[in-house]
């Protein structure tokens, strides 16, 4: 698997760290105990295309919002996720 | 039909030709008091114990493909109860017991061996976290026995000692694990819970959840609908898939674990070794294939085959550990799908759907759980209550952070175990 990021170009899979669901972009506010606990742990997790933050770690440190399809190891599209939470 | 010896000796010299199907291939009926989705390890066992230990016999497992065709029969066949957590310890130490009863309890040969699972250490902290693990076990009623280079090197001479990296230190003996066959479980409880009167319907995927004002009526199945007044969600690998069709959403990620088989070369490992450098393991089956696997790939996945950088590392890793299998070549491998929750351990729990059970969540450690896992589910179904030794395996430990059972001492994230 090999993703393309938007400054460095494609890349082995190796330089880059899998955090998680995009889910992680929509951080609720605090105090909010129910909604912190879906944020944290309760995923959709669906066997198609989904879209999930990964970390350029041993390249341009950005970080990433890749849509792939998990049934198939497809990378559809890659953003940097600044640009996708601004 | 029962298999003893007598039976065995006629059938070998008849031409082995009396042999019959061991389970029935009924058509589903239109109720059932019980239904489980999955006839994988855990849903046959559940099955079989609901029958068994709590008498309810008009139940039907469902089966979307075969019998064994899932996970159970794609696994690296570890039995073993060397956790270290309260919760986890007193179930797999159940289990484990269990398993040492299992070919009695079932009349059928699932080719049990306790032939000793060894964790190798490889520095003094984690020789003195083996000995306190060694004593949870102790403590737990289980067997464990730390052993020292000297031992590790008469039992097991052919590994790299004198390593510069990760020399071996010794190690954690866990000597009534071993490794069973995993096809032959799936096929010992099928035929254990066919012979109580359970319904295994194969070929019957579940397509819908009935639901009506919250307590769930049956299923909607690709052979018409079952009513039923229990429905217990046994499908790990497609946990979250099945829990959408009943409108849940559960805290599992799926990922991706690979093993690995090595063509047949004579007996050479005699226990299962589990490498302290990271996560390489290995054991030797009986047809004298190595299996060996290692860690997740580490990113959410359903396409049942992994990437090259993992299979990369398990190989340097087994080089590292004992150079000789070198030459061995390797003859296939696989990717199986592991509902990972954030803490690493399972659930066996009611939904906020009455009537409506789950269990999932096994991580990439559900075949040393099949046997307890059944009888913890099938207690649950029945009494509507948790079993004594899976009472922690619960939805909420999540939200509340009481309970949680995190063995590797990581953090309770999604991507960390």
């Amino acid at each position: 698997m090999r993703i393309t990021c938007p400054i460095c170009g494609e890349r082995d899979r190796r330089e880059f760290y899998y955090m998680g669901a995009d889910d992680y972009l929509d951080r609720p506010a605090e105090g909010d105990v129910e909604a912190m606990h879906r944020y944290l742990h309760i995923r959709s997790n669906p066997a198609g295309v989904t879209r999930d933050l990964w970390h350029h770690e041993a390249g341009c440190s950005a970080w990433l919002v890749v849509e792939r399809n998990v049934s198939t190891h497809e990378i559809l599209r890659v953003e940097l996720a600044s640009k996708v939470v601004s | 039909m029962g298999y003893n010896v007598l039976e065995i000796l006629k059938q070998g010299l008849t031409g082995n030709k009396g042999w019959g199907p061991v389970w029935r291939s009924p058509e589903p009926k239109l109720e059932y008091d019980a239904i489980i989705i999955g006839g994988g390890g855990h849903g046959l066992s559940t099955a079989y114990y609901l029958a068994k230990n709590h008498g309810l016999t008009n139940i039907a497992v469902l089966e979307k493909g075969y019998i064994g065709s899932g996970n159970i029969g794609r696994n690296t066949t570890i039995v073993r109860a060397n956790y270290l957590l309260p919760g986890n310890s007193g179930f797999y130490s159940h289990s484990l017991k269990l398993w040492e009863g299992l070919e009695q309890e079932l009349n059928y040969n699932v080719m049990m061996s306790q032939r000793g699972v060894i964790m190798l250490c490889h520095s003094d902290g984690q020789r003195d976290a083996f000995a306190r693990r060694g004593n949870a076990m102790i403590n737990q009623g289980d067997d464990a026995e730390l052993w020292s280079p000297e031992q590790v090197r008469a039992n097991i001479p052919f590994l790299d000692f004198d390593n510069t990296r990760f020399p071996i230190y010794g190690g954690l003996m866990h000597s009534r694990g071993g490794s069973a066959r995993h096809d032959a479980v799936a096929w010992g409880y099928a035929r254990g819970a066919d012979q109580l009167g359970v319904d295994l319907i194969q070929n019957c995927e579940v397509t819908g959840i009935d639901i009506e004002g919250g307590v769930v009526k049956g299923v909607q199945t690709s052979r018409g609908p079952i009513r039923a007044k229990k429905v217990g969600i046994v499908t790990a690998g497609r946990s979250s898939q099945v829990a959408a069709m009943a409108g849940l959403e559960v805290p599992i990620e799926s990922h991706i674990l690979q093993a690995f088989v090595s063509e047949g070369l004579k007996p050479a490992i005699d226990h299962v070794i589990s490498y302290g450098m990271g996560h390489f393991y290995i054991s030797q089956s009986d047809k004298g294939g190595l299996v060996f696997g290692g860690d997740l790939d580490f990113y959410a996945s359903y396409a049942q085959r992994g990437n090259l950088p993992m299979v990369e590392h398990v190989m340097e890793a087994g080089m590292t550990l004992m150079p000789a299998i070198g030459k061995a070549k390797v003859l296939r491998s696989w990717g199986g799908i592991m509902d990972m929750t954030p803490d690493g351990s399972p659930i066996i729990d009611r939904t906020e759907i009455d009537g409506l059970y789950m269990d999932c969540g096994w991580c990439y450690g559900g075949f040393k759980a099949v046997p307890a896992s059944g009888w913890c589910m099938a207690h649950l179904m029945a009494e509507d209550a948790h079993h004594e030794v899976a009472k922690r395996y619960t939805f909420d430990r999540f939200l509340t952070g009481e309970g949680l059972m995190d063995e590797e001492g990581t953090g309770s994230q999604h991507n960390l175990h």
